[in-house]
Formats: structure tokens, C-alpha cells, sequence
């Protein structure tokens, strides 16, 4: 399990914008760099974050080498329910994690 | 003495020739290289919008003009747009000129989003030219272009 950063407000009212920030660590190795041996060093990225409220998808994002190591995301959403963001990342070597955040509504 | 001059003023000469048959050199493959890497990024933004118009305006790009480390730079992108649910944006997309890929994330949006603007951090391996892309909810496309200078490049070759 890679470590992720997450940073969702716990409550904001119905209607609100709210920020969704989130990190995860990795490598992110471009495919394009030789190692010691002075052979290209095979890629390792994360491909596809995704964010599900509630089981919608509300925001996705295609990654390609050029995405910094530790790759971080803001993005925003409107708050309408009480709920679970649920958080995904996938990329190459069967990497899949996803972390679930609640987020409850007032209002 | 007269010895002494006349071998600097060779050395001198040496020198001179072959900076400029070096720079002469340089400027050669980086002429070609800039040519090819500018037609590819308007066909990576041309197959993004699918052959559709790419107009610019609407879109804001914000990056640093210098960037001091090409590994980690932070990008906002944002897209000017009411956000409502016949009106919002549905796509965006950044690409690169000189990486050695054209595509740098692609996100997808929607009207739930409240709010168009994305931030994230990526990669430059030079200096060079950025598009911002936004597909908006009618399918036009609109487009924000920034030039950004690079100080310390993200490693693609390692350490020499």
C-alpha cells in the first residue's frame, strides 16, 4: 500500500464547492531514463486516478509520464449528499489502491 | 616572444573554429528537432479534439514563466464557465511541445465539478511551449498556449 494524502473538508453544506486534494506515493519511473546498468529502466506510472461520490463518477484524470513522482491532483465538486468519496488509482504492474473519505452534509 | 603570440593567436583561432562548428552543429539538430516536435504537438491537440476547431480564449494556464526544476512543476488549469448542467466543461487536457511524449494528463469533468479548475504537478524535460486544452459541454474546444524556460530539466537521460 502506497501512502496517499488526502485533504477533503469532513462536513461542508449542501451546494457548497469543495476541494478535493489527494497525493499518492510513486515512483512514477517515465520509461525513458537508463539506470546504473545503462539500460532503460521499464515504466512505472500511475495511468488513471478516478473519484466516485457516492458511486458517481465525478472526476477522472488520464496520467502519462510526464506526471511528476508522487503525483498530486485538485480538483473540485459540489456537495450534495451525505457520503463516501471514494478515491482510485491504477497504473502499470496491476497497481490498484483505492481510500475511501466521508464527507457529511448539512443543510 | 614573437613565438609565444603567434602560437596564442593560432590557439585563439583553433578554438574560435571549432565553438562555432559546434554551435553551427547545435543549432542544426535543435532547428530540426523544434520543427518536428511543433508539428507533433498540433497533431496530438488535433486528434485530441478530434479534427474540431481549437480556438483560444476562455482558458487559463497558469505555470511559472521560469521554472528552477523541471522535475516537479506546478500547473492550474482553469476554464472559464458557469458550470451549470447545459453549460460546463467536460474535458481538459494538457500537452507538451518537447518531452519525449506529447500528452501530459488528460482530466475529465463534469458539471457536478461546480467549479473548472484543476491543479496538479508535472514534468518538463526543457524549455518549451505548453497547450492547455478545454472541451466544453457544446464540444467546442478552446485553448490557452504558455512558453516556460527551464533551469534544471527533469532527468531524461540519468546522470552522465
Amino acid at each position: 500500500m502506497a501512502r496517499t494524502l488526502i485533504n477533503i473538508p469532513p462536513t461542508a453544506k449542501r451546494g457548497e464547492i469543495i476541494e478535493i486534494r489527494a497525493t499518492i506515493g510513486h515512483p512514477m519511473e517515465t520509461g525513458f531514463r537508463p539506470g546504473d546498468d545503462g539500460k532503460i529502466l521499464p515504466r512505472n506510472i500511475i495511468q488513471r486516478f478516478s473519484c466516485r461520490y457516492n458511486g458517481e463518477l465525478i472526476f477522472s484524470a488520464e496520467m502519462f509520464s510526464a506526471m511528476s513522482a508522487n503525483p498530486y491532483i485538485a480538483f473540485y465538486t459540489t456537495a450534495q449528499n451525505t457520503g463516501t468519496l471514494a478515491l482510485t488509482w491504477e497504473g502499470d504492474g496491476g497497481f490498484a489502491q483505492t481510500e475511501n473519505v466521508t464527507l457529511t452534509v448539512t443543510g | 616572444m614573437q613565438q609565444t603570440s603567434s602560437q596564442t593567436i593560432e590557439a585563439k583561432t583553433r578554438r574560435a573554429v571549432l565553438a562555432s562548428g559546434v554551435g553551427l552543429g547545435a543549432w542544426v539538430v535543435l532547428g530540426t528537432s523544434a520543427f518536428a516536435a511543433s508539428d507533433d504537438l498540433a497533431a496530438a491537440i488535433s486528434s485530441y479534439a478530434g479534427g474540431a476547431a481549437v480556438r483560444e480564449g476562455k482558458v487559463k494556464f497558469e505555470i511559472a514563466e521560469l521554472v528552477d526544476n523541471g522535475n516537479v512543476v506546478p500547473i492550474t488549469v482553469t476554464v472559464d464557465s458557469p458550470m451549470t448542467a447545459d453549460n460546463y466543461v467536460r474535458a481538459i487536457a494538457v500537452f507538451n511541445e518537447k518531452n519525449p511524449q506529447r500528452d501530459v494528463v488528460k482530466f475529465t469533468l463534469g458539471a457536478r465539478a461546480g467549479k473548472a479548475s484543476v491543479t496538479t504537478r508535472i514534468r518538463l524535460a526543457t524549455t518549451q511551449k505548453l497547450v492547455a486544452v478545454a472541451q466544453l459541454s457544446d464540444g467546442s474546444f478552446w485553448s490557452h498556449t504558455v512558453d516556460v524556460i527551464v533551469t534544471l530539466v527533469a532527468c531524461i537521460e540519468g546522470e552522465a
